[in-house]
């Protein structure tokens, strides 16, 4: 059966509990976030702060954010293998409301991060921006896209043992789509290639983003119960 | 035993035929004979790819492990013919566009694709458990296989791609001579031939080696 509204509701409550629990220790943002700003130092230092090249800035943006995702969006899950949680949240919950729950509790981590790295990362190397809404667009759904695939993921790395590596292997390929689309928006929305590519590549994100939550939605139950 | 000859008499003839009885195409000139060899691969790793996510939808549903063992067959397969196809295809491109490789769209889609399939492989590897290694790769494989057509069908739509397209889509036609046509087609059917026999050979061989496991497990 069907009931988005009873998910939804099951859901926040989830998401309140995940949030509950990463402010106790906060290690999964400040992994994530001591990750960005290391490759942004990184980067900044190595590179210099006078880029005009968008075809690298553009890029480079999305290596941090998408690296820095896969170094902590797999907790989520994980955690609650090692705690051994998972049997009592399957119990408490079904499986869509769960998968709800921690979507919500990614996007929220991974907005967070952007927040603060895109605004380090725009004075750190003197960018100018010509499309800023365009510019916001980019990054806001292709933080939703990637936190969105990488949720079900997640759960088939914490399901495969763990193994640490596993995380990136599985989502390169799986996000590469969204990472072409995302990088060619903020491409064009700092003021490289034509402005008029911006809104097929926006629309390319948001369409990833659907099917990304759609497919996550009606496989998750089958890698939550054994 | 018999339509194995048979195939194998088929294949030489289509071989033969696309050098001899061919002639070179408009446009792509001598280079364009590799079509016969680039465009079933292709067509293969499609087919391949596809039955492997019906298979996984199947184990799904079903939860019998011959789903997982045709669907690890077929996306081998399909890995095989993936290789072939880009091969094939960065040949054709150092003859038509002088270099073996510069990321057209087409290029860059089949890469993706052979980059699923190697972490399906990766995924498959690191879980020992027969039923939960069948599930979570039937779930990542339904999952993949959902963002291909962003990359091939969307991608060379949105970036513009120099790569050939075989229907003109604007006359509705088909862009190849009679005489090309025959063999074109000879050579599609010989390569989905070849396919149904390396898939029965290949399952024949998981079969048995599920057979040897379950009878260790005793």
């Amino acid at each position: 059966m069907i009931k988005p509204l009873r998910w939804l509701k099951q859901g926040l409550a989830i998401w309140r509990k995940d949030l509950r629990i990463e402010f106790r220790t906060r290690y999964t943002y400040s992994a994530l976030v001591m990750f960005a700003i290391t490759t942004l130092v990184t980067v900044s230092f190595s590179i210099g702060g006078f880029v005009t090249d968008t075809d690298i800035t553009a890029a480079l943006l999305w290596i941090i954010l998408f690296f820095s995702a896969m170094a902590g969006l797999a907790r989520t899950f994980v955690a609650e293998e090692e705690t051994g949680t998972a049997t009592a949240l399957k119990m408490a919950a079904q499986p869509e409301p769960v998968l709800l729950g921690k979507y919500l509790f990614n996007v929220t981590i991974l907005l967070s991060l952007t927040v603060l790295v895109v605004p380090l990362f725009i004075m750190m190397l003197n960018l100018s921006i010509a499309l800023p809404l365009a510019f916001v667009a980019a990054v806001v759904l292709g933080s939703l896209g990637l936190a969105g695939a990488s949720t079900i993921l997640a759960a088939i790395v914490a399901k495969a043992g763990a193994k640490s590596s596993l995380m990136t292997v599985l989502a390169f390929p799986v996000l590469l789509p969204l990472l072409f689309a995302a990088i060619s928006a903020t491409r064009a929305a700092l003021g490289g290639g034509l402005a008029a590519d911006v809104t097929a590549d926006l629309l390319m994100l948001f369409f990833y983003n659907g099917v990304a939550l759609a497919a996550s939605l009606l496989l998750f139950e089958y890698v939550w119960n054994e | 035993m018999f339509w194995q000859i048979i195939l194998g008499i088929w294949m030489v003839g289509v071989i033969i035929a696309s050098f001899l009885y061919m002639p070179a195409t408009q446009g792509l000139g001598e280079t364009g004979r590799i079509l016969i060899y680039h465009v079933p691969s292709a067509w293969i790793a499609v087919l391949a790819y596809l039955m492997a996510m019906v298979n996984s939808l199947g184990y799904l549903r079903q939860g019998d492990l011959r789903w997982d063992r045709q669907a690890q067959v077929n996306a081998e397969l399909g890995t095989i013919f993936c290789i072939l196809a880009t091969v094939t295809g960065a040949i054709w491109s150092r003859g038509a566009w002088g270099q073996y490789w510069n990321w057209d769209p087409r290029q860059t889609s089949i890469t993706v694709l052979l980059m699923i399939y190697a972490a399906y492989f990766v995924l498959r590897s690191a879980i020992p458990d027969a039923d939960r290694r069948a599930r979570l790769a039937a779930v990542y494989a339904i999952l993949a296989f959902l963002t291909v057509p962003f990359l091939v069908f969307i991608v060379p739509r949105v970036y513009v791609s120099l790569h050939p397209d075989l229907i003109n889509l604007e006359n509705r036609s088909f862009d190849m001579d009679r005489k090309m046509l025959v063999v074109f087609l000879s050579s599609l059917l010989g390569f989905t031939g070849l396919y149904a026999w390396m898939y029965k050979v290949q399952m024949r061989l998981e079969n048995l080696l599920y057979a040897i496991d379950m009878k260790r497990g005793e």
